[in-house]
């Protein structure tokens, strides 16, 4: 069983995010980029769902510039066994890569594709849900178990106030919430086993994918800064002040 | 314990311009060996802080064609303005002649040290260098023999208590030919090693300071690049001494920092807040006002120079930079020496692995016929002259020494108390307070380690050990007032009170690694050791 796992490259989860002084957008110069978190659980159930022997091949995919090649051998070290990068100038919109990805199956045949609920940058949770129907496959996102015999897949999904379990049949899309695994280390010996392992670069031309575009960043803005505290002598002084100056009494 | 073993011709701790310089020499002679680099730091740069006005003199001689492969040196140091603050408000520009001229830039980059540390891990990269950031080496290996053999990485994965978790991984053992340590100051390696080998016998102890940073973006009408500017004077007083640095680097940026001496005597001294205040002289604030903060880091460093420098070679390894301290503190660089210090050591490492042998022989020959020896020789008495006869006297004696004598004046002066011996009892000396801090120029400690993105896994053992846990309370908070609450720029040092009895509180997390705990603890019963991997600030353009 083959399974395509698509990681994004971010900013890392422990940065604090900069808004350019022009305000086009995020601040990434020299700033610490890392595997997307929901990204590298995905990339551990593979591993651990290929360990089980119930996966056999582990292609890890990812859209953008050279540097997402560092991202890739990451999820190498932790156990994919090979790459495909396809090559654009910035991380496209999420549809463009759903199509991207739906491209690269009509050779590679997955039946399982495993991906991040969503991305840490942009937040939209989208592209599991797109592949799936780009592809007419069955999908269940926000999974936080997953069991896979007999060509179906029983996924448990975190949804508000509860679990929902699902079946459905393979090939499959799951999207990974953050309770699905806790993503192992990767130890120095893979790290440089995977500067070994296969990667594969493509166009999107050479995929014959024209880039929608379908939407533009206009702006970017910080939160408003949160305003100094004040600290009050006595209860009746705070009620007085969330009566009158806060007025929320 | 039995760790798996990987085995390379040369293994480096630490992916500084130290490290990486000898990474990229090595390969530059031979690129047959093959060459290790491990780094705690998430990636290279995380943990590099620096303030920094780079002499490009050494990467002149790595690669000479450094321009046009882009390496981050790019705002030419143009102005140089040395200034004497006289009080909260006053303060006098000092004139070129009559500052020491070992304070000139001219030729010199306004730079980040970590922005030159990525670029340099890409040279040795394409240069067929193995370079893992995340992997601290957490103990030395030595062979049969007493040489070293290489180091252990710490191991992944361990609770609070020791405890083995889910994620656990052992360490490894990485073992070579040669191990070079380019820890930065006082890495805790090379303090191990100066101590086994006995490598500092016969010289000075060494000396440090701490230096607080922040980078900042200010209105571009304020901003000159290429302005450099080095002060001395107010906020620092009775006995403590340092200098403050502000440099216009590109993209209306500023860099500003204060470098408080850690020799001194007044446990009521914070760095930390003395550079909070440094910030509302107007000779400062008139760059920084309406402008906003960055990013904030801390880093000791060792400034003790040629007195202090210990023997750095010896068998199967070689301690280079500013692990060893070849910072020059005359000119407050040392990313050139540092640089250079790497790449004598590769020569003559990779001399030795030719012949076999299991010690650098040929490293202080060649360390001695180097512009590296001359520049440390000269501004021997740099820190001594300031330490002995004060910033007035010490600057004159300095600038006559640099000056007139090119710094062979036929004296040298030591300076051979250690730093951490130089503290007095809280009762003996003048209680500070500090002004609020702000929010505009000045801020407290904890939004500062905020946007330094300093981040540990919480649960794993204290990497800030007491090697006796009942000092604090006996000694520390009734001598000493508890000085590591104010000497640390990260807030790890607390004192609470359980029941009402005080007690000291580690906040291990909100570590930036700059060690001074390790080296000011008046008891020095405080030892530095690395947390789990890629624990530590992750400094962006520091």
């Amino acid at each position: 069983m083959k399974a395509i796992v698509a990681v994004k490259r971010v900013i890392d989860y422990n940065v604090k995010v900069r808004v350019k002084a022009d305000n086009s957008d995020v601040d990434l110069a020299n700033t610490k980029m890392s595997i997307n978190p929901f990204c590298e659980i995905a990339v551990e159930e593979a591993v651990r769902l290929k360990e089980a022997g119930t996966v056999s091949e582990i292609v890890v995919v990812s859209v953008g510039p050279k540097a997402v090649q560092e991202q890739m051998r990451y999820a190498m070290a932790l156990g994919a066994d090979r790459g495909i990068q396809v090559e654009t100038a910035a991380a496209p919109s999420s549809l463009d890569v759903a199509r991207l990805l739906a491209k690269i199956n009509e050779e590679e045949n997955a039946d399982l594709f495993i991906l991040g609920k969503q991305a840490i940058d942009s937040d939209n949770n989208q592209t599991g849900q797109m592949l799936a129907a780009l592809l007419d496959i069955p999908q269940a996102t926000f999974a936080s178990e997953v069991k896979i015999a007999d060509g179906k897949a029983e996924v448990t999904r975190e949804v508000d106030g509860g679990l929902v379990t699902l079946e459905m049949d393979l090939p499959a899309v799951v999207t990974t919430d953050l309770r699905l695994n806790e993503p192992r280390f990767a130890a120095l010996p893979k790290i440089m086993q995977a500067k070994r392992k296969p990667l594969a670069v493509k166009t999107v031309e050479e995929l014959g994918v024209t880039l929608s575009n379908s939407t533009e960043l206009l702006s970017v803005e910080p939160p408003a800064e949160r305003q100094a505290g004040i600290k009050v002598g006595s209860v009746d002084e705070l009620l007085d002040k969330l009566r009158n100056d806060a007025q929320v009494l | 314990m039995e760790y798996e073993v990987m085995e390379f011709d040369v293994l480096i701790v630490g992916a500084g311009p130290a490290g990486l310089s000898a990474a990229c020499r090595i390969k530059q002679l031979n690129e047959e060996l093959s060459v290790c680099v491990v780094e705690k730091g998430s990636e290279v740069g995380a943990h590099i802080l620096s303030g920094a006005v780079v002499d490009p003199k050494a990467l002149n001689e790595l690669f000479p064609e450094w321009k046009e492969q882009g390496a981050p040196l790019v705002t030419e140091a143009k102005t140089d303005e040395i200034v004497l603050l006289k009080s909260e408000t006053k303060s006098v520009t000092i004139p070129n002649f009559a500052a020491p001229k070992t304070m000139h830039n001219h030729g010199c980059y306004i730079a980040s040290v970590g922005n030159l540390a990525r670029w340099l891990a890409e040279r040795a990269e394409e240069l067929g260098v193995e370079v893992f950031p995340g992997f601290p080496a957490a103990e030395v290996l030595y062979n049969e023999e007493g040489g070293v053999k290489g180091v252990l990485t710490g191991a992944m994965g361990v609770g609070e208590n020791g405890e083995e978790k889910d994620t656990y991984v052992p360490g490894m053992a990485l073992e070579a030919k040669f191990t070079l340590f380019s820890e930065g100051c006082r890495g805790h390696l090379g303090k191990a090693l100066i101590n086994k080998f006995d490598l500092a016998a016969g010289k000075d102890p060494q000396h440090y300071g701490l230096g607080i940073k922040e980078l900042w973006d200010i209105e571009p009408e304020r901003h000159q690049e290429g302005l450099v500017i080095h002060g001395s004077g107010w906020p620092l007083s009775d006995g403590t001494s340092g200098g403050f640095f502000l440099y216009h680097a590109e993209n209306n940026q500023v860099v500003v920092g204060l470098i408080v001496d850690l020799n001194y005597s007044n446990p009521w001294v914070s760095p930390f807040d003395e550079f909070q205040r440094l910030k509302h002289h107007p000779k400062l604030a008139q760059y920084l006002e309406g402008g906003k903060r960055v990013s904030y880091g801390a880093r000791a460093i060792a400034k003790g120079g040629f007195n202090c420098l210990p023997e750095m070679s010896f068998d199967g390894g070689l301690l280079i930079g500013c692990d060893a301290g070849t910072l020059n503190f005359s000119r407050i660089k040392g990313v050139h020496t540092a640089m250079k210090s790497g790449m004598l050591a590769a020569e003559s490492l990779v001399e030795a692995i030719a012949a076999g042998n299991v010690k650098a022989e040929s490293f202080n020959d060649q360390y001695k016929n180097s512009w590296l020896y001359d520049e440390l020789y000269s501004s021997r008495n740099f820190g001594p002259a300031l330490h002995k006869f004060g910033p007035i006297l010490g600057g004159a004696f300095n600038t006559l020494d640099q000056n007139i004598f090119g710094g062979r004046i036929p004296v040298t002066l030591h300076d051979t108390h250690a730093d951490h011996e130089q503290l007095r009892k809280a009762g003996e000396c003048t209680k500070i307070e500090y002004p609020k801090p702000d929010g505009k120029l000045s801020f407290d400690k904890l939004s500062s380690v905020f946007i330094s993105n300093t981040a540990h896994e919480e649960d794993q053992p204290c990497h800030l050990q007491l090697l006796d846990d009942g000092l604090p309370t006996s000694v520390n908070i009734p001598e000493y007032a508890e000085p590591a609450q104010r000497y640390c720029p990260a807030g790890v040092y607390e004192v609470l009170e359980d029941e009402g009895e005080p007690r000291l509180q580690i906040n291990g997390a909100n570590c930036l690694h700059c060690k001074t705990c390790d080296i000011k603890d008046p008891l020095q019963n405080i030892r530095w050791v690395t947390p789990e991997g890629a624990g530590g600030p992750n400094y962006p353009n520091m």
